[in-house]
């Protein structure tokens, strides 16, 4: 701790940090610009000046840039020194001179921190008549518009993209007042996490596309805390609705999870909520008719009534869904029955998921937050292509690539917070970073050495001979090559020597054996460095939820199909899942062809087509929920709008009236009751009924409710007109502690501190845009003062590791000929834009869909031409029995042999393609 | 008694001094030109619509009877989608007007906009929008924005140098 003076007052202050953060940390208002909480210090813009003195005689003082300067005990400054008033209103002056009159049309007026800080820095009337300076603009793609005119030179933007997100193609060009921050030449964006450029400009240079097709000012947004649902990160998010749409989707600080970025896929995936393939009204099949009648609510219920009725409980199977929220699928697991009901996933998924919890639950080793994974030194990836499956975690674990050399630099005497500085110091020197996987990876550039490239079995052997390394206890591989075994050897030195090692593996090989070479390898840095951890990647948004509902007796789809196909049911409820893709057409159809079949989704599905009657769910924005993430971190997330209609209902509310027809009535609890109840009866669960972390419905600050939009909410008394003039009443939200009003409490004081789990926006006197968050941080940077949003289920057992002994064995050489006749290895790929179901329904993103969003198969080019075939040819190839045509691409990264499989899930995709992943990896046989 | 008295009294004076009343609707009082009444949107003088869609008069109006929402044509220049007033909440303050950054939401003299049914008082953009300039004649957001519309391209705003020529390497 030091003690600063701040105009003539002592205030105490964390060592080591830089004035300006202290400033802010502390409270004070010092306009900045180039400043990031995530970027740190360059010193480019010079507005955040302020007077230092060299000790209390000294009445001159000198002008220094506080982001530049670190903090000192017994250190005198003034902020509102009127010499640096007048320094900061003259450099804000100069940032203006070329900024075009703009504010009225700009996206970012009203959430502008080039506004805030002209207003905070005090310059008001443009004074010169100089020309203004202009700009053309480029086309950036589908998700960044660009108007270059407003640039004010901060250089936040590359330094985003190119610095922290390691993106190749937008650059700084040009020199004096003409530099121009863009693309050599027009194009799409190429990182994933282009859409930050939109919170990280702090004015309208880079702003949403997508908003701008139906915009909105940011005060005008209802909002409320919720969890993305694009991948297994459950990273945080503030969804913006208006006019019964939603709008738009802003990151959600979250310390622990995801930081002050989002990726693409989750900022852009909103659209699906605003489809046409929403379902919008229940259906019921009538015997015979090709489409389903439409039928009101009572009716759909009242025919599964009929249909059900003499259905005694234990015919009644109910599928649950990794894409659902614990509460419905805990409603559907309660109306059916435990022994009942069947994880809604492939059998490979089913297993990986089961090993994955036991490997939490059990194992010496815990799962790494996103936080975790930024503050590794040293990392192994195993298999997963993260920037394709979890995108977030690629950006953490590129942030985890600088710091062992960022450790390094305290001999140079050059704090962390200096950026330019320490990456010159740096000169691009790296964390000890090893890549095991099918083929390239956009995180591939991290890597100390080449990228290990070889199949799925392979990989799990690279795992376990690195457990044996670092322990002798733990199974060796008998038969290793000696390339193999040095390579084990060097990252064995690299993760040892390191301080907080981290192994990354996944789901997205299908690879049991991968995941447990990783547990090995991780189990066996713990015994060297105590602080290691383990990073997974799953497939949905809940499927750490749902794997946890039946850890040890749970069953997946298959055994359901086997049941049916006994004759064991008569009836099948589906919630919020997509069983073709599990199971396949045929198990899909076989099973939905029940006597009654009821599908829930908020979507509609080849399954929702099937069932006998379907019903319209809340999609994440309309409902309440909890999901768990890859760390087995429960998040709630809150309804954010209305549902678009009447019909339209959480699934867990259709499950609990399904319930009460069949007279096995529980009453219908609010949401809230459910997850209670939920989290008494599951003691896996028990943490989610932890108040402090989840507030209570009846949870108030000052006897009120939490507005779910700001106070400045707009057109109230004329929004609804159209429809009538009687001014409905606001909806009521009894379920928690938030309002569909902008009546309630909303205070950036810091002195009665809403939860972080209901912050619906950030806002402060002064604060507009997104920068208003340091006013919710305890230090800039640092946790919310809020508390924690979510809270963790498990973490590590202190036990001794069980070692897995099952080791694969050398994956055989890809049989280009000989008694492998013709034989290929298939692995699945994955890609950002393009292996999301829910994300596909954005025009925007299924444009950036690889191959124009056609199934392709990827090999090596060696391997095409051993099988005489170019590159877009045609390809025919077996697997397991079926035969699939795929267009062909070469990659120059594939692994020989290996065939990667890419089928877009866009919803349209060719029949005999759905559920193909469920069936890899698998040896393939090329016709 | 003495004070019915004088009261009668005075009301017989006022008997012969000037009406201040006059035969409406017959006859019109004198409105000045600044009158707060039925709320208009103008165009600007090349016949555009002047109104941008910015949304401030929406959040200055302090009975929140204004909602609309921005559309984009195909050349960049934003306008209203929709845009209503509901006039049975409008308390003719004036505040649309004064956060107008192009002038395009104004206040007129007109003050007969009595009905019968209320839903008769929300005016659609379509009741609102006017053929002329209004009040403030000349004024064009457009001509010194820095934003690209049809028929400007960067660099024909008023106050403007043409574009920079970002791979030139002249002072």
């Amino acid at each position: 701790m030091a003690t600063i003076y701040i105009d003539g007052k002592p205030y105490e202050t964390k060592d080591g940090i830089n004035l300006l953060d202290t400033c802010l940390s502390l409270g004070f208002d010092v306009p900045y610009f180039c400043w990031h909480p995530a970027l740190h210090s360059v010193g480019a813009c010079r507005q955040c000046a302020v007077k230092v003195f060299k000790d209390e005689k000294d009445t001159k003082g000198r002008i220094v840039m506080s982001c530049m300067t670190p903090v000192a005990d017994g250190m005198r400054l003034s902020i509102d020194d009127p010499e640096a008033i007048k320094f900061r209103a003259s450099v804000i002056e100069w940032l203006m001179l070329n900024h075009p009159h703009d504010c009225p049309v700009c996206d970012e007026g009203g959430e502008c921190h080039l506004q805030d800080m002209t207003l905070l820095a005090g310059h008001v009337y443009r004074r010169t008549t100089l020309k203004k300076r202009t700009h053309t603009n480029q086309d950036l793609g589908p998700f960044v518009n660009h108007e270059m005119n407003r640039c004010i030179q901060c250089y936040r933007c590359v330094r985003f993209y190119k610095d922290y997100a390691g993106g190749k193609d937008l650059d700084v060009f040009g020199c004096h007042d003409h530099v121009y921050f863009g693309r050599s030449r027009n194009g799409a964006l190429e990182s994933e996490f282009s859409g930050n450029l939109v919170e990280v400009c702090p004015t309208g240079v880079f702003t949403d596309k997508k908003f701008k097709k139906h915009y909105t000012r940011k005060w005008d947004l209802q909002a409320a805390p919720s969890v993305c649902v694009h991948c297994s990160l459950g990273c945080n998010t503030l969804p913006g609705e208006r006019y019964g749409t939603l709008r738009r989707i802003r990151n959600r600080y979250n310390q622990s999870v995801n930081g002050y970025f989002l990726c693409d896929r989750g900022r852009y995936g909103y659209e699906f909520v605003n489809s046409k393939i929403r379902m919008r009204a229940a259906s019921v099949k009538i015997k015979g008719a090709a489409p389903a009648d439409e039928v009101a609510p009572e009716l759909a219920i009242s025919e599964i009534r009929k249909k059900l009725n003499g259905t005694h409980e234990g015919g009644i199977i109910g599928i649950g869904s990794p894409r659902a929220s614990l509460e419905s699928n805990y409603a559907l697991r309660e109306l059916v029955g435990a022994e009942n009901f069947y994880h809604g996933v492939s059998d490979t998924v089913f297993n990986m998921m089961g090993e994955i919890v036991r490997i939490i639950k059990d194992g010496p080793v815990a799962a790494a937050s996103l936080e975790d994974v930024r503050e590794a030194d040293a990392v192994l990836v195993l298999g997963e292509d993260v920037s394709n499956t979890a995108p977030m975690l690629a950006l953490a674990l590129r942030q985890a690539s600088r710091n062992a050399p960022l450790a390094g630099l305290a001999k140079f005497k050059i704090p962390h917070w200096d950026d330019a500085a320490a990456r010159n110091a740096m000169q691009g020197e790296k964390s000890p970073f090893f890549i095991a996987s099918f083929t390239g990876t956009r995180i591939d550039d991290l890597a100390s050495e080449k990228p290990y490239r070889t199949a799925p079995d392979d990989i799990a052997r690279l795992g376990f001979l690195i457990a044996h390394e670092l322990a002798p206890e733990s199974p060796g591989v008998p038969d290793a090559g000696e390339e193999e075994k040095s390579l084990a050897r060097r990252i064995t030195v690299a993760l040892r020597n390191s301080k907080k090692p981290l192994v990354v593996c996944g789901t997205g090989p299908q690879s049991i054996h991968i995941l447990r070479a990783a547990a090995n390898a991780a189990w066996a840095i713990k015994q060297a460095v105590p602080d290691a951890r383990i990073a997974f990647s799953l497939p949905e948004c809940n499927s750490m939820g749902l794997a946890l509902m039946d850890f040890s007796s749970g069953r997946p789809v298959s055994e359901a199909l086997k049941r049916v196909q006994a004759g064991g049911a008569k009836a099948v409820i589906v919630i919020e899942n997509e069983l073709v893709e599990s199971i396949g057409k045929e198990g899909a159809e076989e099973i939905m062809s029940l006597p009654c079949s009821v599908a829930i989704d908020f979507i509609a599905t080849r399954t929702s087509q099937l069932a006998g009657v379907a019903l319209p769910a809340a999609s994440f924005a309309e409902s309440q929920g909890t999901f768990v993430n890859n760390e087995a971190r429960a998040q709630r997330f809150y309804k954010v709008m209305q549902p678009q209609n009447k019909n339209i209902q959480g699934a867990w509310r259709w499950l609990r009236e399904i319930e009460a027809a069949l007279g096995t009535a529980k009453q219908c609890p609010e949401i809230d009751a459910l997850t209670a109840e939920l989290a008494k009866k599951m003691p896996q669960f028990a943490p989610i009924a932890d108040r402090a972390y989840f507030p209570p419905p009846g949870f108030r600050i000052a006897g009120m409710k939490i507005p779910r939009q700001p106070y400045r909410y707009s057109g109230r008394t004329a929004m609804h007109t159209h429809i009538g003039m009687v001014e409905p009443k606001p909806p009521s939200d009894t379920g928690s502690a938030l309002s569909f009003s902008m009546e309630g409490f909303y205070d950036a004081s810091k002195k009665q501190k809403i939860p972080s789990a209901l912050l619906t926006h950030y806002w402060a006197p002064f604060w507009n845009s997104v920068q208003a968050l340091n006013k919710f941080q305890g230090g800039v940077g640092g946790p919310l003062l809020g508390g924690e949003s979510g809270k963790r289920l498990m973490g590590a057992s202190g036990s001794d590791p069980v070692y897995f002994t099952d080791i694969p064995e050398k994956q055989k050489a890809p049989g280009l000929s000989g008694a492998n006749n013709r034989g290929l290895f298939a692995v699945p790929l994955y890609h950002v834009f393009g292996s999301e179901r829910l994300s596909m329904e954005n025009p925007a993103v299924a444009s950036l869909c690889p191959e124009g969003g056609q199934p392709f198969i990827a090999a090596s080019p060696r391997t095409l031409s051993a099988l005489g075939l170019n590159k877009g040819d045609t390809m025919g190839l077996e697997i397991g029995g079926t035969v699939f045509e795929f267009k062909t691409v070469a990659d120059e990264e594939m692994a020989e042999g290996l065939a990667g499989v890419f089928v877009p899930e866009n919803g349209n995709i060719r029949a005999d393609l759905a559920g193909l992943y469920s069936k890899l990896p698998a040896w393939a046989r090329f016709l | 008694m003495l004070a019915l008295l004088r009261a009668l009294w005075l009301i017989l004076l006022h008997t012969f001094k000037k009406r201040v009343t006059v035969q409406y609707p017959e006859q019109k009082p004198y409105v000045p030109p600044r009158w707060r009444g039925r709320i208009i949107l103008s165009r600007d003088p090349d016949g555009g619509e002047r109104c941008v869609a910015c949304y401030l008069c929406a959040v200055a109006c302090p009975v929140d009877c204004i909602a609309l929402q921005a559309a984009e044509d195909e050349t960049g220049r934003r306008y209203p989608a929709s845009f209503r007033i509901n006039f049975s909440r409008c308390i003719f303050c004036g505040y649309c007007e004064e956060a107008c950054p192009t002038y395009a939401i104004q206040l007129t003299t007109d003050y007969e906009m009595g009905e019968y049914r209320r839903a008769n008082l929300v005016y659609e953009k379509e009741d609102l929008l006017i053929s002329g300039q209004g009040k403030y004649p000349g004024y064009n957001f457009y001509r010194v924005a820095g934003v690209e519309i049809g028929g400007k391209a960067k660099g024909e705003a008023e106050n403007e140098r043409p574009p920079v020529d970002v791979r030139g390497l002249l002072p």
